[in-house]
């Protein structure tokens, strides 16, 4: 499905689109607020960006240094090439300890991979603690944003799934007390299992430790009560140094929540006294983006989830309509790279109004990589034919001038003559959720000749 | 060829031009008032932080503490503070620690800028303990405090092996509809004593 048929989807609940917008709106808000109380803000975006650079184009030995200290340290490195061949590690290493009941913490990098049903098809019970993934997991969906994963899940909504799943009381959508039976179904889970299961989000070349953030402190109780610990990380989280995470820790939670830290920023520097501590490097693709001038900075991303908060086209068409692991902005960068085929649509699904540049805390030029996507897509021929003929139909209008003024004077004329219908219908795209502005009575070049002339000759405004 | 091998072999692949890594020496964010700096943010993420100039001002503080008065199971690593009745340390296994109600520990230092207490599992044998507990309290003596994430890093290393996380304020969520819900999975409130040391 592509991305304007599944967004249709979203917004036909316009009360939850609405909500949806101005939610995310806010913690747009919030993270404005912390970015304008610290006056180092672009000094610290410029110094990330700069260390993912060096990161990325020193990336291999990094990766052989992360090895050789983390080994050290007594944990153990794996590698795998894609997906399937991190979920065969995960899974081999999962049933060579006998593990039946497994809580994971927050992982994109393990969502991108599947590894849920793939446990589960091999008969283990896999929990995802985090309040949001687990939301999202009841209802067998995928997330709907990176950091805020059930943010298109109502609370009347989590109240039936918890009166189903639960028990909780029917009617009873009050987050305090739902969040609460969450808290007791989920603590037990965690001293019931056998294995705890995190994302990562830096690890750090020099020291061979992995740091891992969140605000419920998840991660922490499911690596600190089982003893075995399987942390799965995309290549492009290599941090040079442990002096780095100065910079990163400091824009992280605060371009993603408005939080000054995230609650818990947690240090594994080697598996816990009688433990084990197993690091999956996992590619799956992000070598090749290595290659790509174009599209190489795009694995500076630190997934704050800013870009999808800012995103007016985000906001209002929700995540699932991206069809992607990550929506959004950086989504719609990453995914055309995996199979821009299947995802053909998603550079389009973008204003250019350059939000997310703006935003994101890495200095990731999204909006220009999203435009340089366009340019490949309709090169492969990729563009849908509706989109190819008005696009040719533009373009022979912009190259003359006169059928560009014959046609606007036209419409002026017409259009406000013309019935709904002819508008407003299944042809025009555009016409579905907007009305048009009234006309002018004469065009911007008519206005601006007659303005001209009445002050003088030069254009220039001079009444003041 | 490995796994490894190979995905080195696709990095390397492709030569870059090295960028050089940056400085980090910049004007980061002082505050001359560290402590009241420290105390007003713990307060914005939902935690609380209360100077005390001894230790038994700490035991007379707890007392009042509603979640303190109430809590039948409580464990602490701090010498005569906190009126123990469990020894994390003669529990076999982490998972004996879910009935505990009230944690009192020790930080190492705290961070102005974001309310953040560095901690680490040195203290006690189950560093579960931090996260399973109902409420936790810590304590951290007066003088270490330093403005900014930049400044504690620099106190870091990581040599051996080793667990340590900056704590900002109780456990959170805000994943129903975004209201915020204090108490998710770990503790459901945070207090931080910052104990005068004289320096
Ligand atoms: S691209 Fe930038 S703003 Fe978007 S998630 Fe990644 S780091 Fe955040």
């Amino acid at each position: 499905m592509d991305h304007p048929t599944a967004a249709a989807k979203f917004v036909a609940n316009d009360t939850r689109a609405h909500w949806h917008d101005k939610a995310l709106w806010f913690v747009r808000e919030k993270r404005d607020r912390m970015a304008h109380g610290l006056p180092e803000w672009e000094i610290l975006r410029e110094t990330a960006a700069a260390i993912k650079s060096h990161t990325i184009t020193h990336l291999a030995d990094l990766l052989e240094q992360f090895e050789e200290n983390a080994t050290k340290l007594g944990a153990t490195v794996h590698w795998a090439r894609d997906g399937a061949e991190h979920n065969e590690i995960v899974h081999g290493l999962l049933r060579d300890h006998g593990v039946k009941k497994v809580v994971k913490s927050k992982s994109m990098l393990t969502e991108e991979c599947h590894l849920n049903p793939f446990l589960e098809r091999h008969g283990m019970e896999i929990t995802d603690t985090d309040l949001g993934e687990w939301l999202v997991q009841l209802r067998q969906e995928a997330p709907s944003h990176i950091v805020l994963p059930a943010i298109h899940i109502s609370k009347e909504e989590v109240g039936e799934l918890f009166h189903d799943v639960l028990g909780t009381e029917a009617g009873n959508s009050d987050p305090q007390y739902l969040a609460e039976a969450a808290r007791h179904a989920l603590r037990q889970r965690f001293v019931e299992a056998d294995a705890g299961l995190t994302g990562v989000n830096f690890a750090i070349a020099e020291t061979g430790g992995i740091v891992v953030c969140t605000n419920e402190g998840n991660a922490d109780l499911g690596t600190s009560l089982p003893k075995l610990h399987i942390a799965s990380m995309g290549i492009e989280k290599i941090i040079p140094q442990a002096a780095h995470l100065g910079v990163f820790l400091r824009l992280l939670a605060r371009s993603a929540t408005g939080q000054p830290i995230t609650t818990y920023s947690s240090h594994f520097h080697g598996p816990r006294p009688g433990g084990e501590l197993h690091i999956v490097l996992v590619d799956n693709g992000r070598s090749d983006l290595i290659g790509s001038d174009e599209f190489r900075r795009s694995l500076s991303c630190i997934r704050c989830g800013a870009c999808m908060n800012t995103c007016p086209v985000y906001r209002r068409s929700g995540g699932h309509s991206y069809g992607t692991t990550v929506p959004g902005p950086i989504g719609s960068i990453l995914a055309p790279a995996q199979d821009a085929k299947a995802h053909h649509s998603l550079p389009f699904a973008c204003s250019l109004c350059g939000s997310c540049t703006d935003v994101c805390p890495v200095k990731i030029d999204l909006h220009h990589q999203l435009l340089t996507w366009r340019k490949l897509i309709a090169v492969r021929g990729l563009v849908p034919l509706s989109k190819r003929l008005s696009m040719r139909l533009a373009t022979a209008v912009f190259k003359r001038p006169w059928l560009f003024n014959l046609g606007g004077s036209i419409a002026r004329w017409v259009t406000p003559k013309l019935p709904r219908f002819l508008i407003y219908n299944p042809l025009n795209a555009w016409g579905r959720q907007r009305e048009l502005p009234e006309f002018p009575k004469e065009s911007f070049r008519q206005a601006w000749e007659k303005r001209r002339s009445s002050s003088g000759g030069d254009g220039k405004d001079t009444s003041s | 060829m490995s796994s490894r091998d190979a995905i080195l072999a696709a990095i390397r692949k492709h030569p870059l031009e090295q960028t050089p890594l940056p400085t980090l020496n910049q004007d980061w964010i002082q505050y001359p008032d560290r402590v009241a700096q420290f105390t007003t943010v713990i307060e914005t993420v939902g935690g609380r932080c209360i100077p005390v100039s001894s230790e038994g001002e700490i035991n007379s503080h707890l007392k009042e503490l509603p979640q303190f008065a109430s809590a039948i199971v409580r464990c602490s690593t701090v010498d005569g503070i906190g009126e123990p009745t469990l020894d994390a340390g003669s529990v076999a296994k982490p998972h004996d620690l879910l009935a505990v109600d009230f944690a009192v520990l020790r930080g190492e230092f705290c961070v102005a800028e974001n309310g953040a207490v560095w901690i680490t599992d040195e203290p006690t044998p189950h560093r579960a303990l931090y996260f399973i507990t109902q409420h936790l309290a810590l304590v951290v003596p007066r003088s270490q405090i330093v403005s900014n994430l930049h400044e504690a890093y620099q106190r870091l290393a990581f040599e051996k092996p080793r667990f340590g996380a900056f704590l900002s304020g109780p456990s959170k969520t805000a994943d129903i509809e975004q209201s915020l819900v204090i108490g998710a999975q770990g503790p459901r409130s945070h207090v931080v004593f910052l104990l005068d040391d004289g320096a």
